[in-house]
C-alpha cells in the first residue's frame, strides 16, 4: 500500500508524518503536492498540520480550494482513508468532509503540550488495535482547535459513534481541566459518518518515538495499515 | 462591496469576551458584550445586480463558514464617505 503526504504551502508537519510513516511497515509514504489533482495511486492519504496559507482569512479556508483537494473528495467519496492532523483536520471541516468547525481556544491561548485522549470507538480503520478506553498520549500544538458543532450535530455524532477520540485526564475522565482548547464535550477527534475520513487536534506524527516523549500514535498509523490490508483481503 | 462576517450567538467568542472586560475595566462598565468578526472591502468591476449573486454565493463558500459565522453583503454607495 501507499500513503500520500500531501504539502500545502504552509504545512509543517509533512516531514513529520513521512518521518513517522516511513518507520511504519507498509506504509510507503510519499509526498504529494497540493497543485495535484490526482490521488488515484495511494490507499491512504494525510492532511498534516501547519498553517497551510498562513490561516489566512481562516484555518483551513483557503487550503479547501487547493486542485488536491477535488481528489481528497474524490477519494473519500470512494471509500479510501483520510487523516487530518491539525491543521488538516481544519482543512476537513472547511471541506465539508467532516462536520463541525474548529475555533479560537477558549483560554485564547497557543497551547503546546502533552495530552491524553481516550479512544471512544474501536470500531474504525483507525483504531483497530486500540480498544475503547485506551488513553493515548498525543501532543497538542495549536492555537484554533476549539471543536464546535451545533447541537443538532453533536447529536448525530453522538448517535452514530463518530466521535473517536476525547480529551480526558490521566485517569482517563473527560473532565474539564483536561480539555485543553474548550471543545464541546472534549472532543479530540471525529471521523464522517461512513468512517474512512478521520480528523484530530493531536499530534499523533509527533508521537511516534518512545524516546521523544510517547509512541502511542504509532497504534494510529497501524491502524490504518491493517484496515487497507484487511480490505485487500476481503476483496481478493 | 462590503462583507461583514460575525461569529454565530451560538459560537463561544473569547476574543470578544476578552475586549468586553477590557473595556469595562477601562471604566465602561456599562459595556454588555462585544462580538469581533472580519471586515472586507472588495472591489468589483461590473454590474452590481450581476456581480452581487455571485458574490453571495463566494461569502457562503469562502469569505464565510456557516458552521460557524453569519455574513452581511452591502453595497459601498459611490461617493459614499
Amino acid at each position: 500500500m501507499k500513503f500520500a503526504v500531501v504539502q500545502f504551502p504552509g504545512s509543517n508537519c509533512d516531514q513529520d508524518c513521512l518521518g513517522a510513516l516511513q518507520r511504519i511497515e507498509g506504509a510507503n509514504p510519499e509526498y504529494v503536492w497540493h497543485k495535484e489533482t490526482s490521488l488515484a495511486g495511494y490507499d491512504a492519504i494525510v492532511l498534516p498540520g501547519g498553517f497551510s496559507y498562513g490561516d489566512y482569512l481562516r484555518c483551513g479556508a483557503i487550503a479547501r480550494f487547493s486542485p488536491i483537494m477535488q481528489a481528497v473528495v474524490k477519494e473519500a467519496a470512494a471509500g479510501k482513508l483520510v487523516i487530518g492532523i491539525c491543521n488538516g483536520f481544519q482543512i476537513l471541516c472547511e471541506a465539508g468532509l467532516l462536520p463541525g468547525a474548529l475555533v479560537r481556544n477558549r483560554t485564547l491561548r497557543f497551547i503546546c503540550r502533552m495530552a491524553t485522549t481516550r479512544v471512544e470507538v474501536a470500531q474504525s480503520p483507525f483504531t483497530l488495535g486500540t480498544p475503547e478506553g485506551t488513553l493515548l498520549r498525543l501532543p497538542v500544538a495549536h492555537g484554533e482547535g476549539c471543536f464546535f458543532a451545533n447541537e443538532e450535530t453533536l447529536r448525530e455524532l453522538n448517535e452514530n459513534r463518530q466521535v473517536l477520540l476525547r480529551y480526558v485526564d490521566p485517569a482517563g475522565r473527560a473532565v474539564p481541566e483536561a480539555n485543553w482548547n474548550g471543545s464541546v464535550e472534549n472532543i479530540a477527534g471525529i471521523c464522517n459518518r461512513e468512517r474512512n475520513v478521520f480528523g484530530l487536534m493531536p499530534h499523533p506524527d509527533r508521537a511516534c518515538e518512545e524516546r521523544l516523549g510517547s509512541g502511542d500514535g504509532v497504534r494510529i498509523f497501524e491502524s490504518m495499515v491493517q484496515a487497507v490490508t484487511d480490505q485487500r483481503a476481503r476483496a481478493a | 462591496m462590503r462583507v461583514i462576517v460575525t461569529p454565530k450567538a451560538t459560537v463561544l467568542d473569547p476574543q470578544g469576551a476578552a475586549v468586553r472586560e477590557a473595556m469595562q475595566h477601562l471604566g465602561m462598565p456599562e459595556v454588555r458584550e462585544v462580538r469581533i468578526g472580519k471586515y472586507l472591502e472588495i472591489e468589483v468591476e461590473g454590474d452590481a445586480a450581476e456581480v452581487e449573486p455571485r458574490l453571495h454565493q463566494l461569502c457562503r463558500d469562502l469569505l464565510s463558514n456557516p458552521v460557524i459565522e453569519d455574513y452581511q453583503l452591502q453595497r459601498s454607495e459611490e461617493g459614499a464617505e
